[in-house]
């Protein structure tokens, strides 16, 4: 009876319009190795493949900040994790990615496992100082690794292979995997906040005390979107590895963490694009502004703040603020 | 007789020297409407939360079903059968009416550990959502987000939410609280309709609906019992009427 007129509750704001956004986006990312043909060379693809992949990671942590309202401070640590899974694996011979990338993902789940069900019994503040306390003891373990180049890092003599390929090996097959890779987890990301699983967390986030008077253990759908976020993080990681051929301790800093955080907020939380955007736009101002000055924070950090006060809901935010005044 | 669906033995809970749960037996019946009434801070919702298990009692047993719940979460009693609704407003401010809802329903209808199926386009959810919402005549309101609701639509949600959890019993705390004459009037119709289906434990100040809905009343004063039986019974109980009926509140709650 009323099931199919109802059969589409709470649709995002212009559903629409934000595919067409990321279509653009995907779009104009596909075409970056051919411009940098021509102007920007390596250098600009480089660059790209490094928003890609931090996209990657911001999109997994907006699942938790966003959707969950678990703002975590450590989540570079299943970066690293993730990283190091590959650097570690590809210095002891193990050259096969679709081994790398399951042992990589089964490590950041583990971690998130067990750290998580600490972590999740707090809120609030606790739960970001108690994110941020287990994402140092990830980067402090994996600094002490003297075998594995310790602070230092681990240099990453050879690329690894895809299905017996060098598909990985060539600049262009770490490209469009990396690009593969962020429309995957941007889609899967978007089907899981929208499944059943992903109206619990979502609920949760509004009020855990009325989804456990439902019957729902909040812990236990909070810990899962926690393994899912890592175990994601840790792909981008094992592309980092990758890509940079160069793993260190710092990839799982604290700092890296805030940054996370950074384009989440400025992106636009909870919002199909905002992660992404965030994250795309917080590269390129950093490569933008330390490229005139050395002291780019200066600039960057004001920035922040005139965003923080007059994007409420972030960049997404402000587009959606536009569009509306046009029409 | 069909015995006691819930019983509560021996319930003690303090709060440092404060006891607001004093040893506390108490029964409620299939088919049965039981008020329990009391001044502010007599520990009604006290009691509530410990039924619910968001409070954990000090002493004491609470069987649902012939069942030992004392020690479970308040998410494992939900899934036994009690829904609860709330005295302050507990709902869900950023979905819709629907989803609300919905989001209580799915938690009968299998596994909430699915991650890609679109849950919004579930029709039987989706129904089983829009049949509570039309026994308390919110349907019309389905798409609304429910934050702007008005606060008697608020109250009305909060119990189509407790409603499609498909409870066995009901605990209700006060589900009357802020509403006008009208509004409570129309939502005492409502339950009494709905008191046909479900075992009802219900908190109110609204003295009307009470004597209309109950079964039996209980008097708690200071986290005790003092009174217990049919509405007329209560009414005339002298201990019941010099702790409550008679003091601030006369027959019609202000």
């Amino acid at each position: 009876m009323s099931g199919a007129s109802h059969a589409v509750a709470a649709p995002p704001a212009r559903p629409r319009s934000a595919l067409v956004v990321a279509g653009i986006i995907f779009a104009a990312l596909a075409l970056i190795p051919i411009v940098a043909e021509f102007a920007g060379g390596a250098y600009l693809t480089s660059l790209a493949v490094r928003a890609m992949i931090l996209a990657i990671v911001a999109i997994s942590l907006d699942l938790l900040m966003g959707h969950g309202g678990l703002v975590s401070f450590g989540h570079s640590a299943f970066v690293a994790i993730g990283a190091y899974a590959a650097g570690i694996m590809l210095t002891e011979g193990v050259y096969e990615i679709t081994l790398i990338l399951p042992v990589a993902m089964g490590a950041a789940a583990l971690f998130a496992l067990a750290s998580g069900a600490v972590c999740m019994r707090t809120s609030g503040v606790s739960f970001i100082m108690i994110t941020l306390a287990f994402g140092q003891m990830v980067y402090f373990a994996l600094g002490s690794l003297a075998q594995y180049g310790a602070d230092d890092g681990l240099t990453i003599w050879s690329a690894p292979d895809a299905l017996g390929t060098k598909w990985l090996a060539s600049k262009t097959g770490v490209y469009v995997t990396v690009l593969i890779a962020l429309v995957g987890t941007w889609a899967l990301v978007h089907r899981i906040t929208g499944s059943r699983f992903g109206r619990v967390l979502r609920a949760a986030r509004q009020n855990p005390v009325r989804v456990s008077s439902m019957g729902y253990s909040v812990f236990r759908y909070r810990l899962t979107a926690y393994v899912i976020a890592g175990m994601i993080a840790a792909v981008a990681g094992v592309l980092w590895a990758t890509h940079a051929a160069f793993v260190s301790p710092s990839l799982g800093s604290w700092q890296r963490s805030g940054d996370l955080i950074v384009m989440v907020v400025l992106g636009g939380m909870a919002t199909r694009n905002g992660a992404l955007i965030g994250a795309l736009f917080f590269i390129v101002i950093e490569e933008v502004l330390s490229s005139i000055t050395h002291d780019w924070r200066l600039i960057f950090g004001p920035l922040l703040i005139l965003i923080a006060l007059y994007a409420r809901g972030g960049l997404v935010g402000l587009l959606d603020r536009i569009q509306g005044d046009r029409t | 007789m069909t015995g006691a669906v819930l019983e509560l033995r021996g319930l003690h809970k303090a709060f440092g020297a404060l006891v607001v749960t004093d040893g506390i037996d108490l029964d409620l019946h299939r088919g049965e409407c039981h008020a329990l009434i009391g001044p502010n801070g007599a520990g009604k919702t006290t009691l509530i939360n410990q039924i619910s298990g968001a409070l954990q009692p000090d002493a004491g047993r609470i069987s649902f079903e012939g069942r030992d719940v004392t020690d479970l979460s308040v998410a494992d009693r939900a899934v036994a059968g009690l829904g609860r609704s709330f005295q302050i407003t507990s709902i869900l401010p950023d979905f819709t009416v629907l989803e609300n809802v919905a989001l209580a329903a799915q938690r009968r209808d299998g596994s909430s550990f699915r991650f890609l199926g679109r849950a919004a386009r579930e029709t039987r959810l989706n129904d089983a959502a829009m049949e509570a919402l039309g026994q308390l005549g919110l349907e019309t309101r389905a798409d609304v987000v429910a934050g702007a609701l008005s606060y008697g639509e608020k109250r009305l949600l909060e119990l189509a939410i407790a409603i499609a959890g498909q409870p066995h019993v009901l605990l209700l705390d006060e589900p009357m609280a802020g509403m006008g004459r009208a509004e409570s009037e129309s939502l005492t119709a409502t339950l009494l309709g709905i008191k046909k289906r479900y075992p009802i434990l219900l908190i109110e100040h609204d003295m009307e609906a009470v004597f209309q809905l109950a079964d039996r009343v209980s008097v708690l004063v200071a986290g005790a019992i003092v009174a217990s039986g049919t509405p007329d019974e209560v009414r005339t109980d002298p201990q019941a009427r010099a702790a409550y009926l008679g003091d601030d509140h006369t027959g019609d709650a202000a």
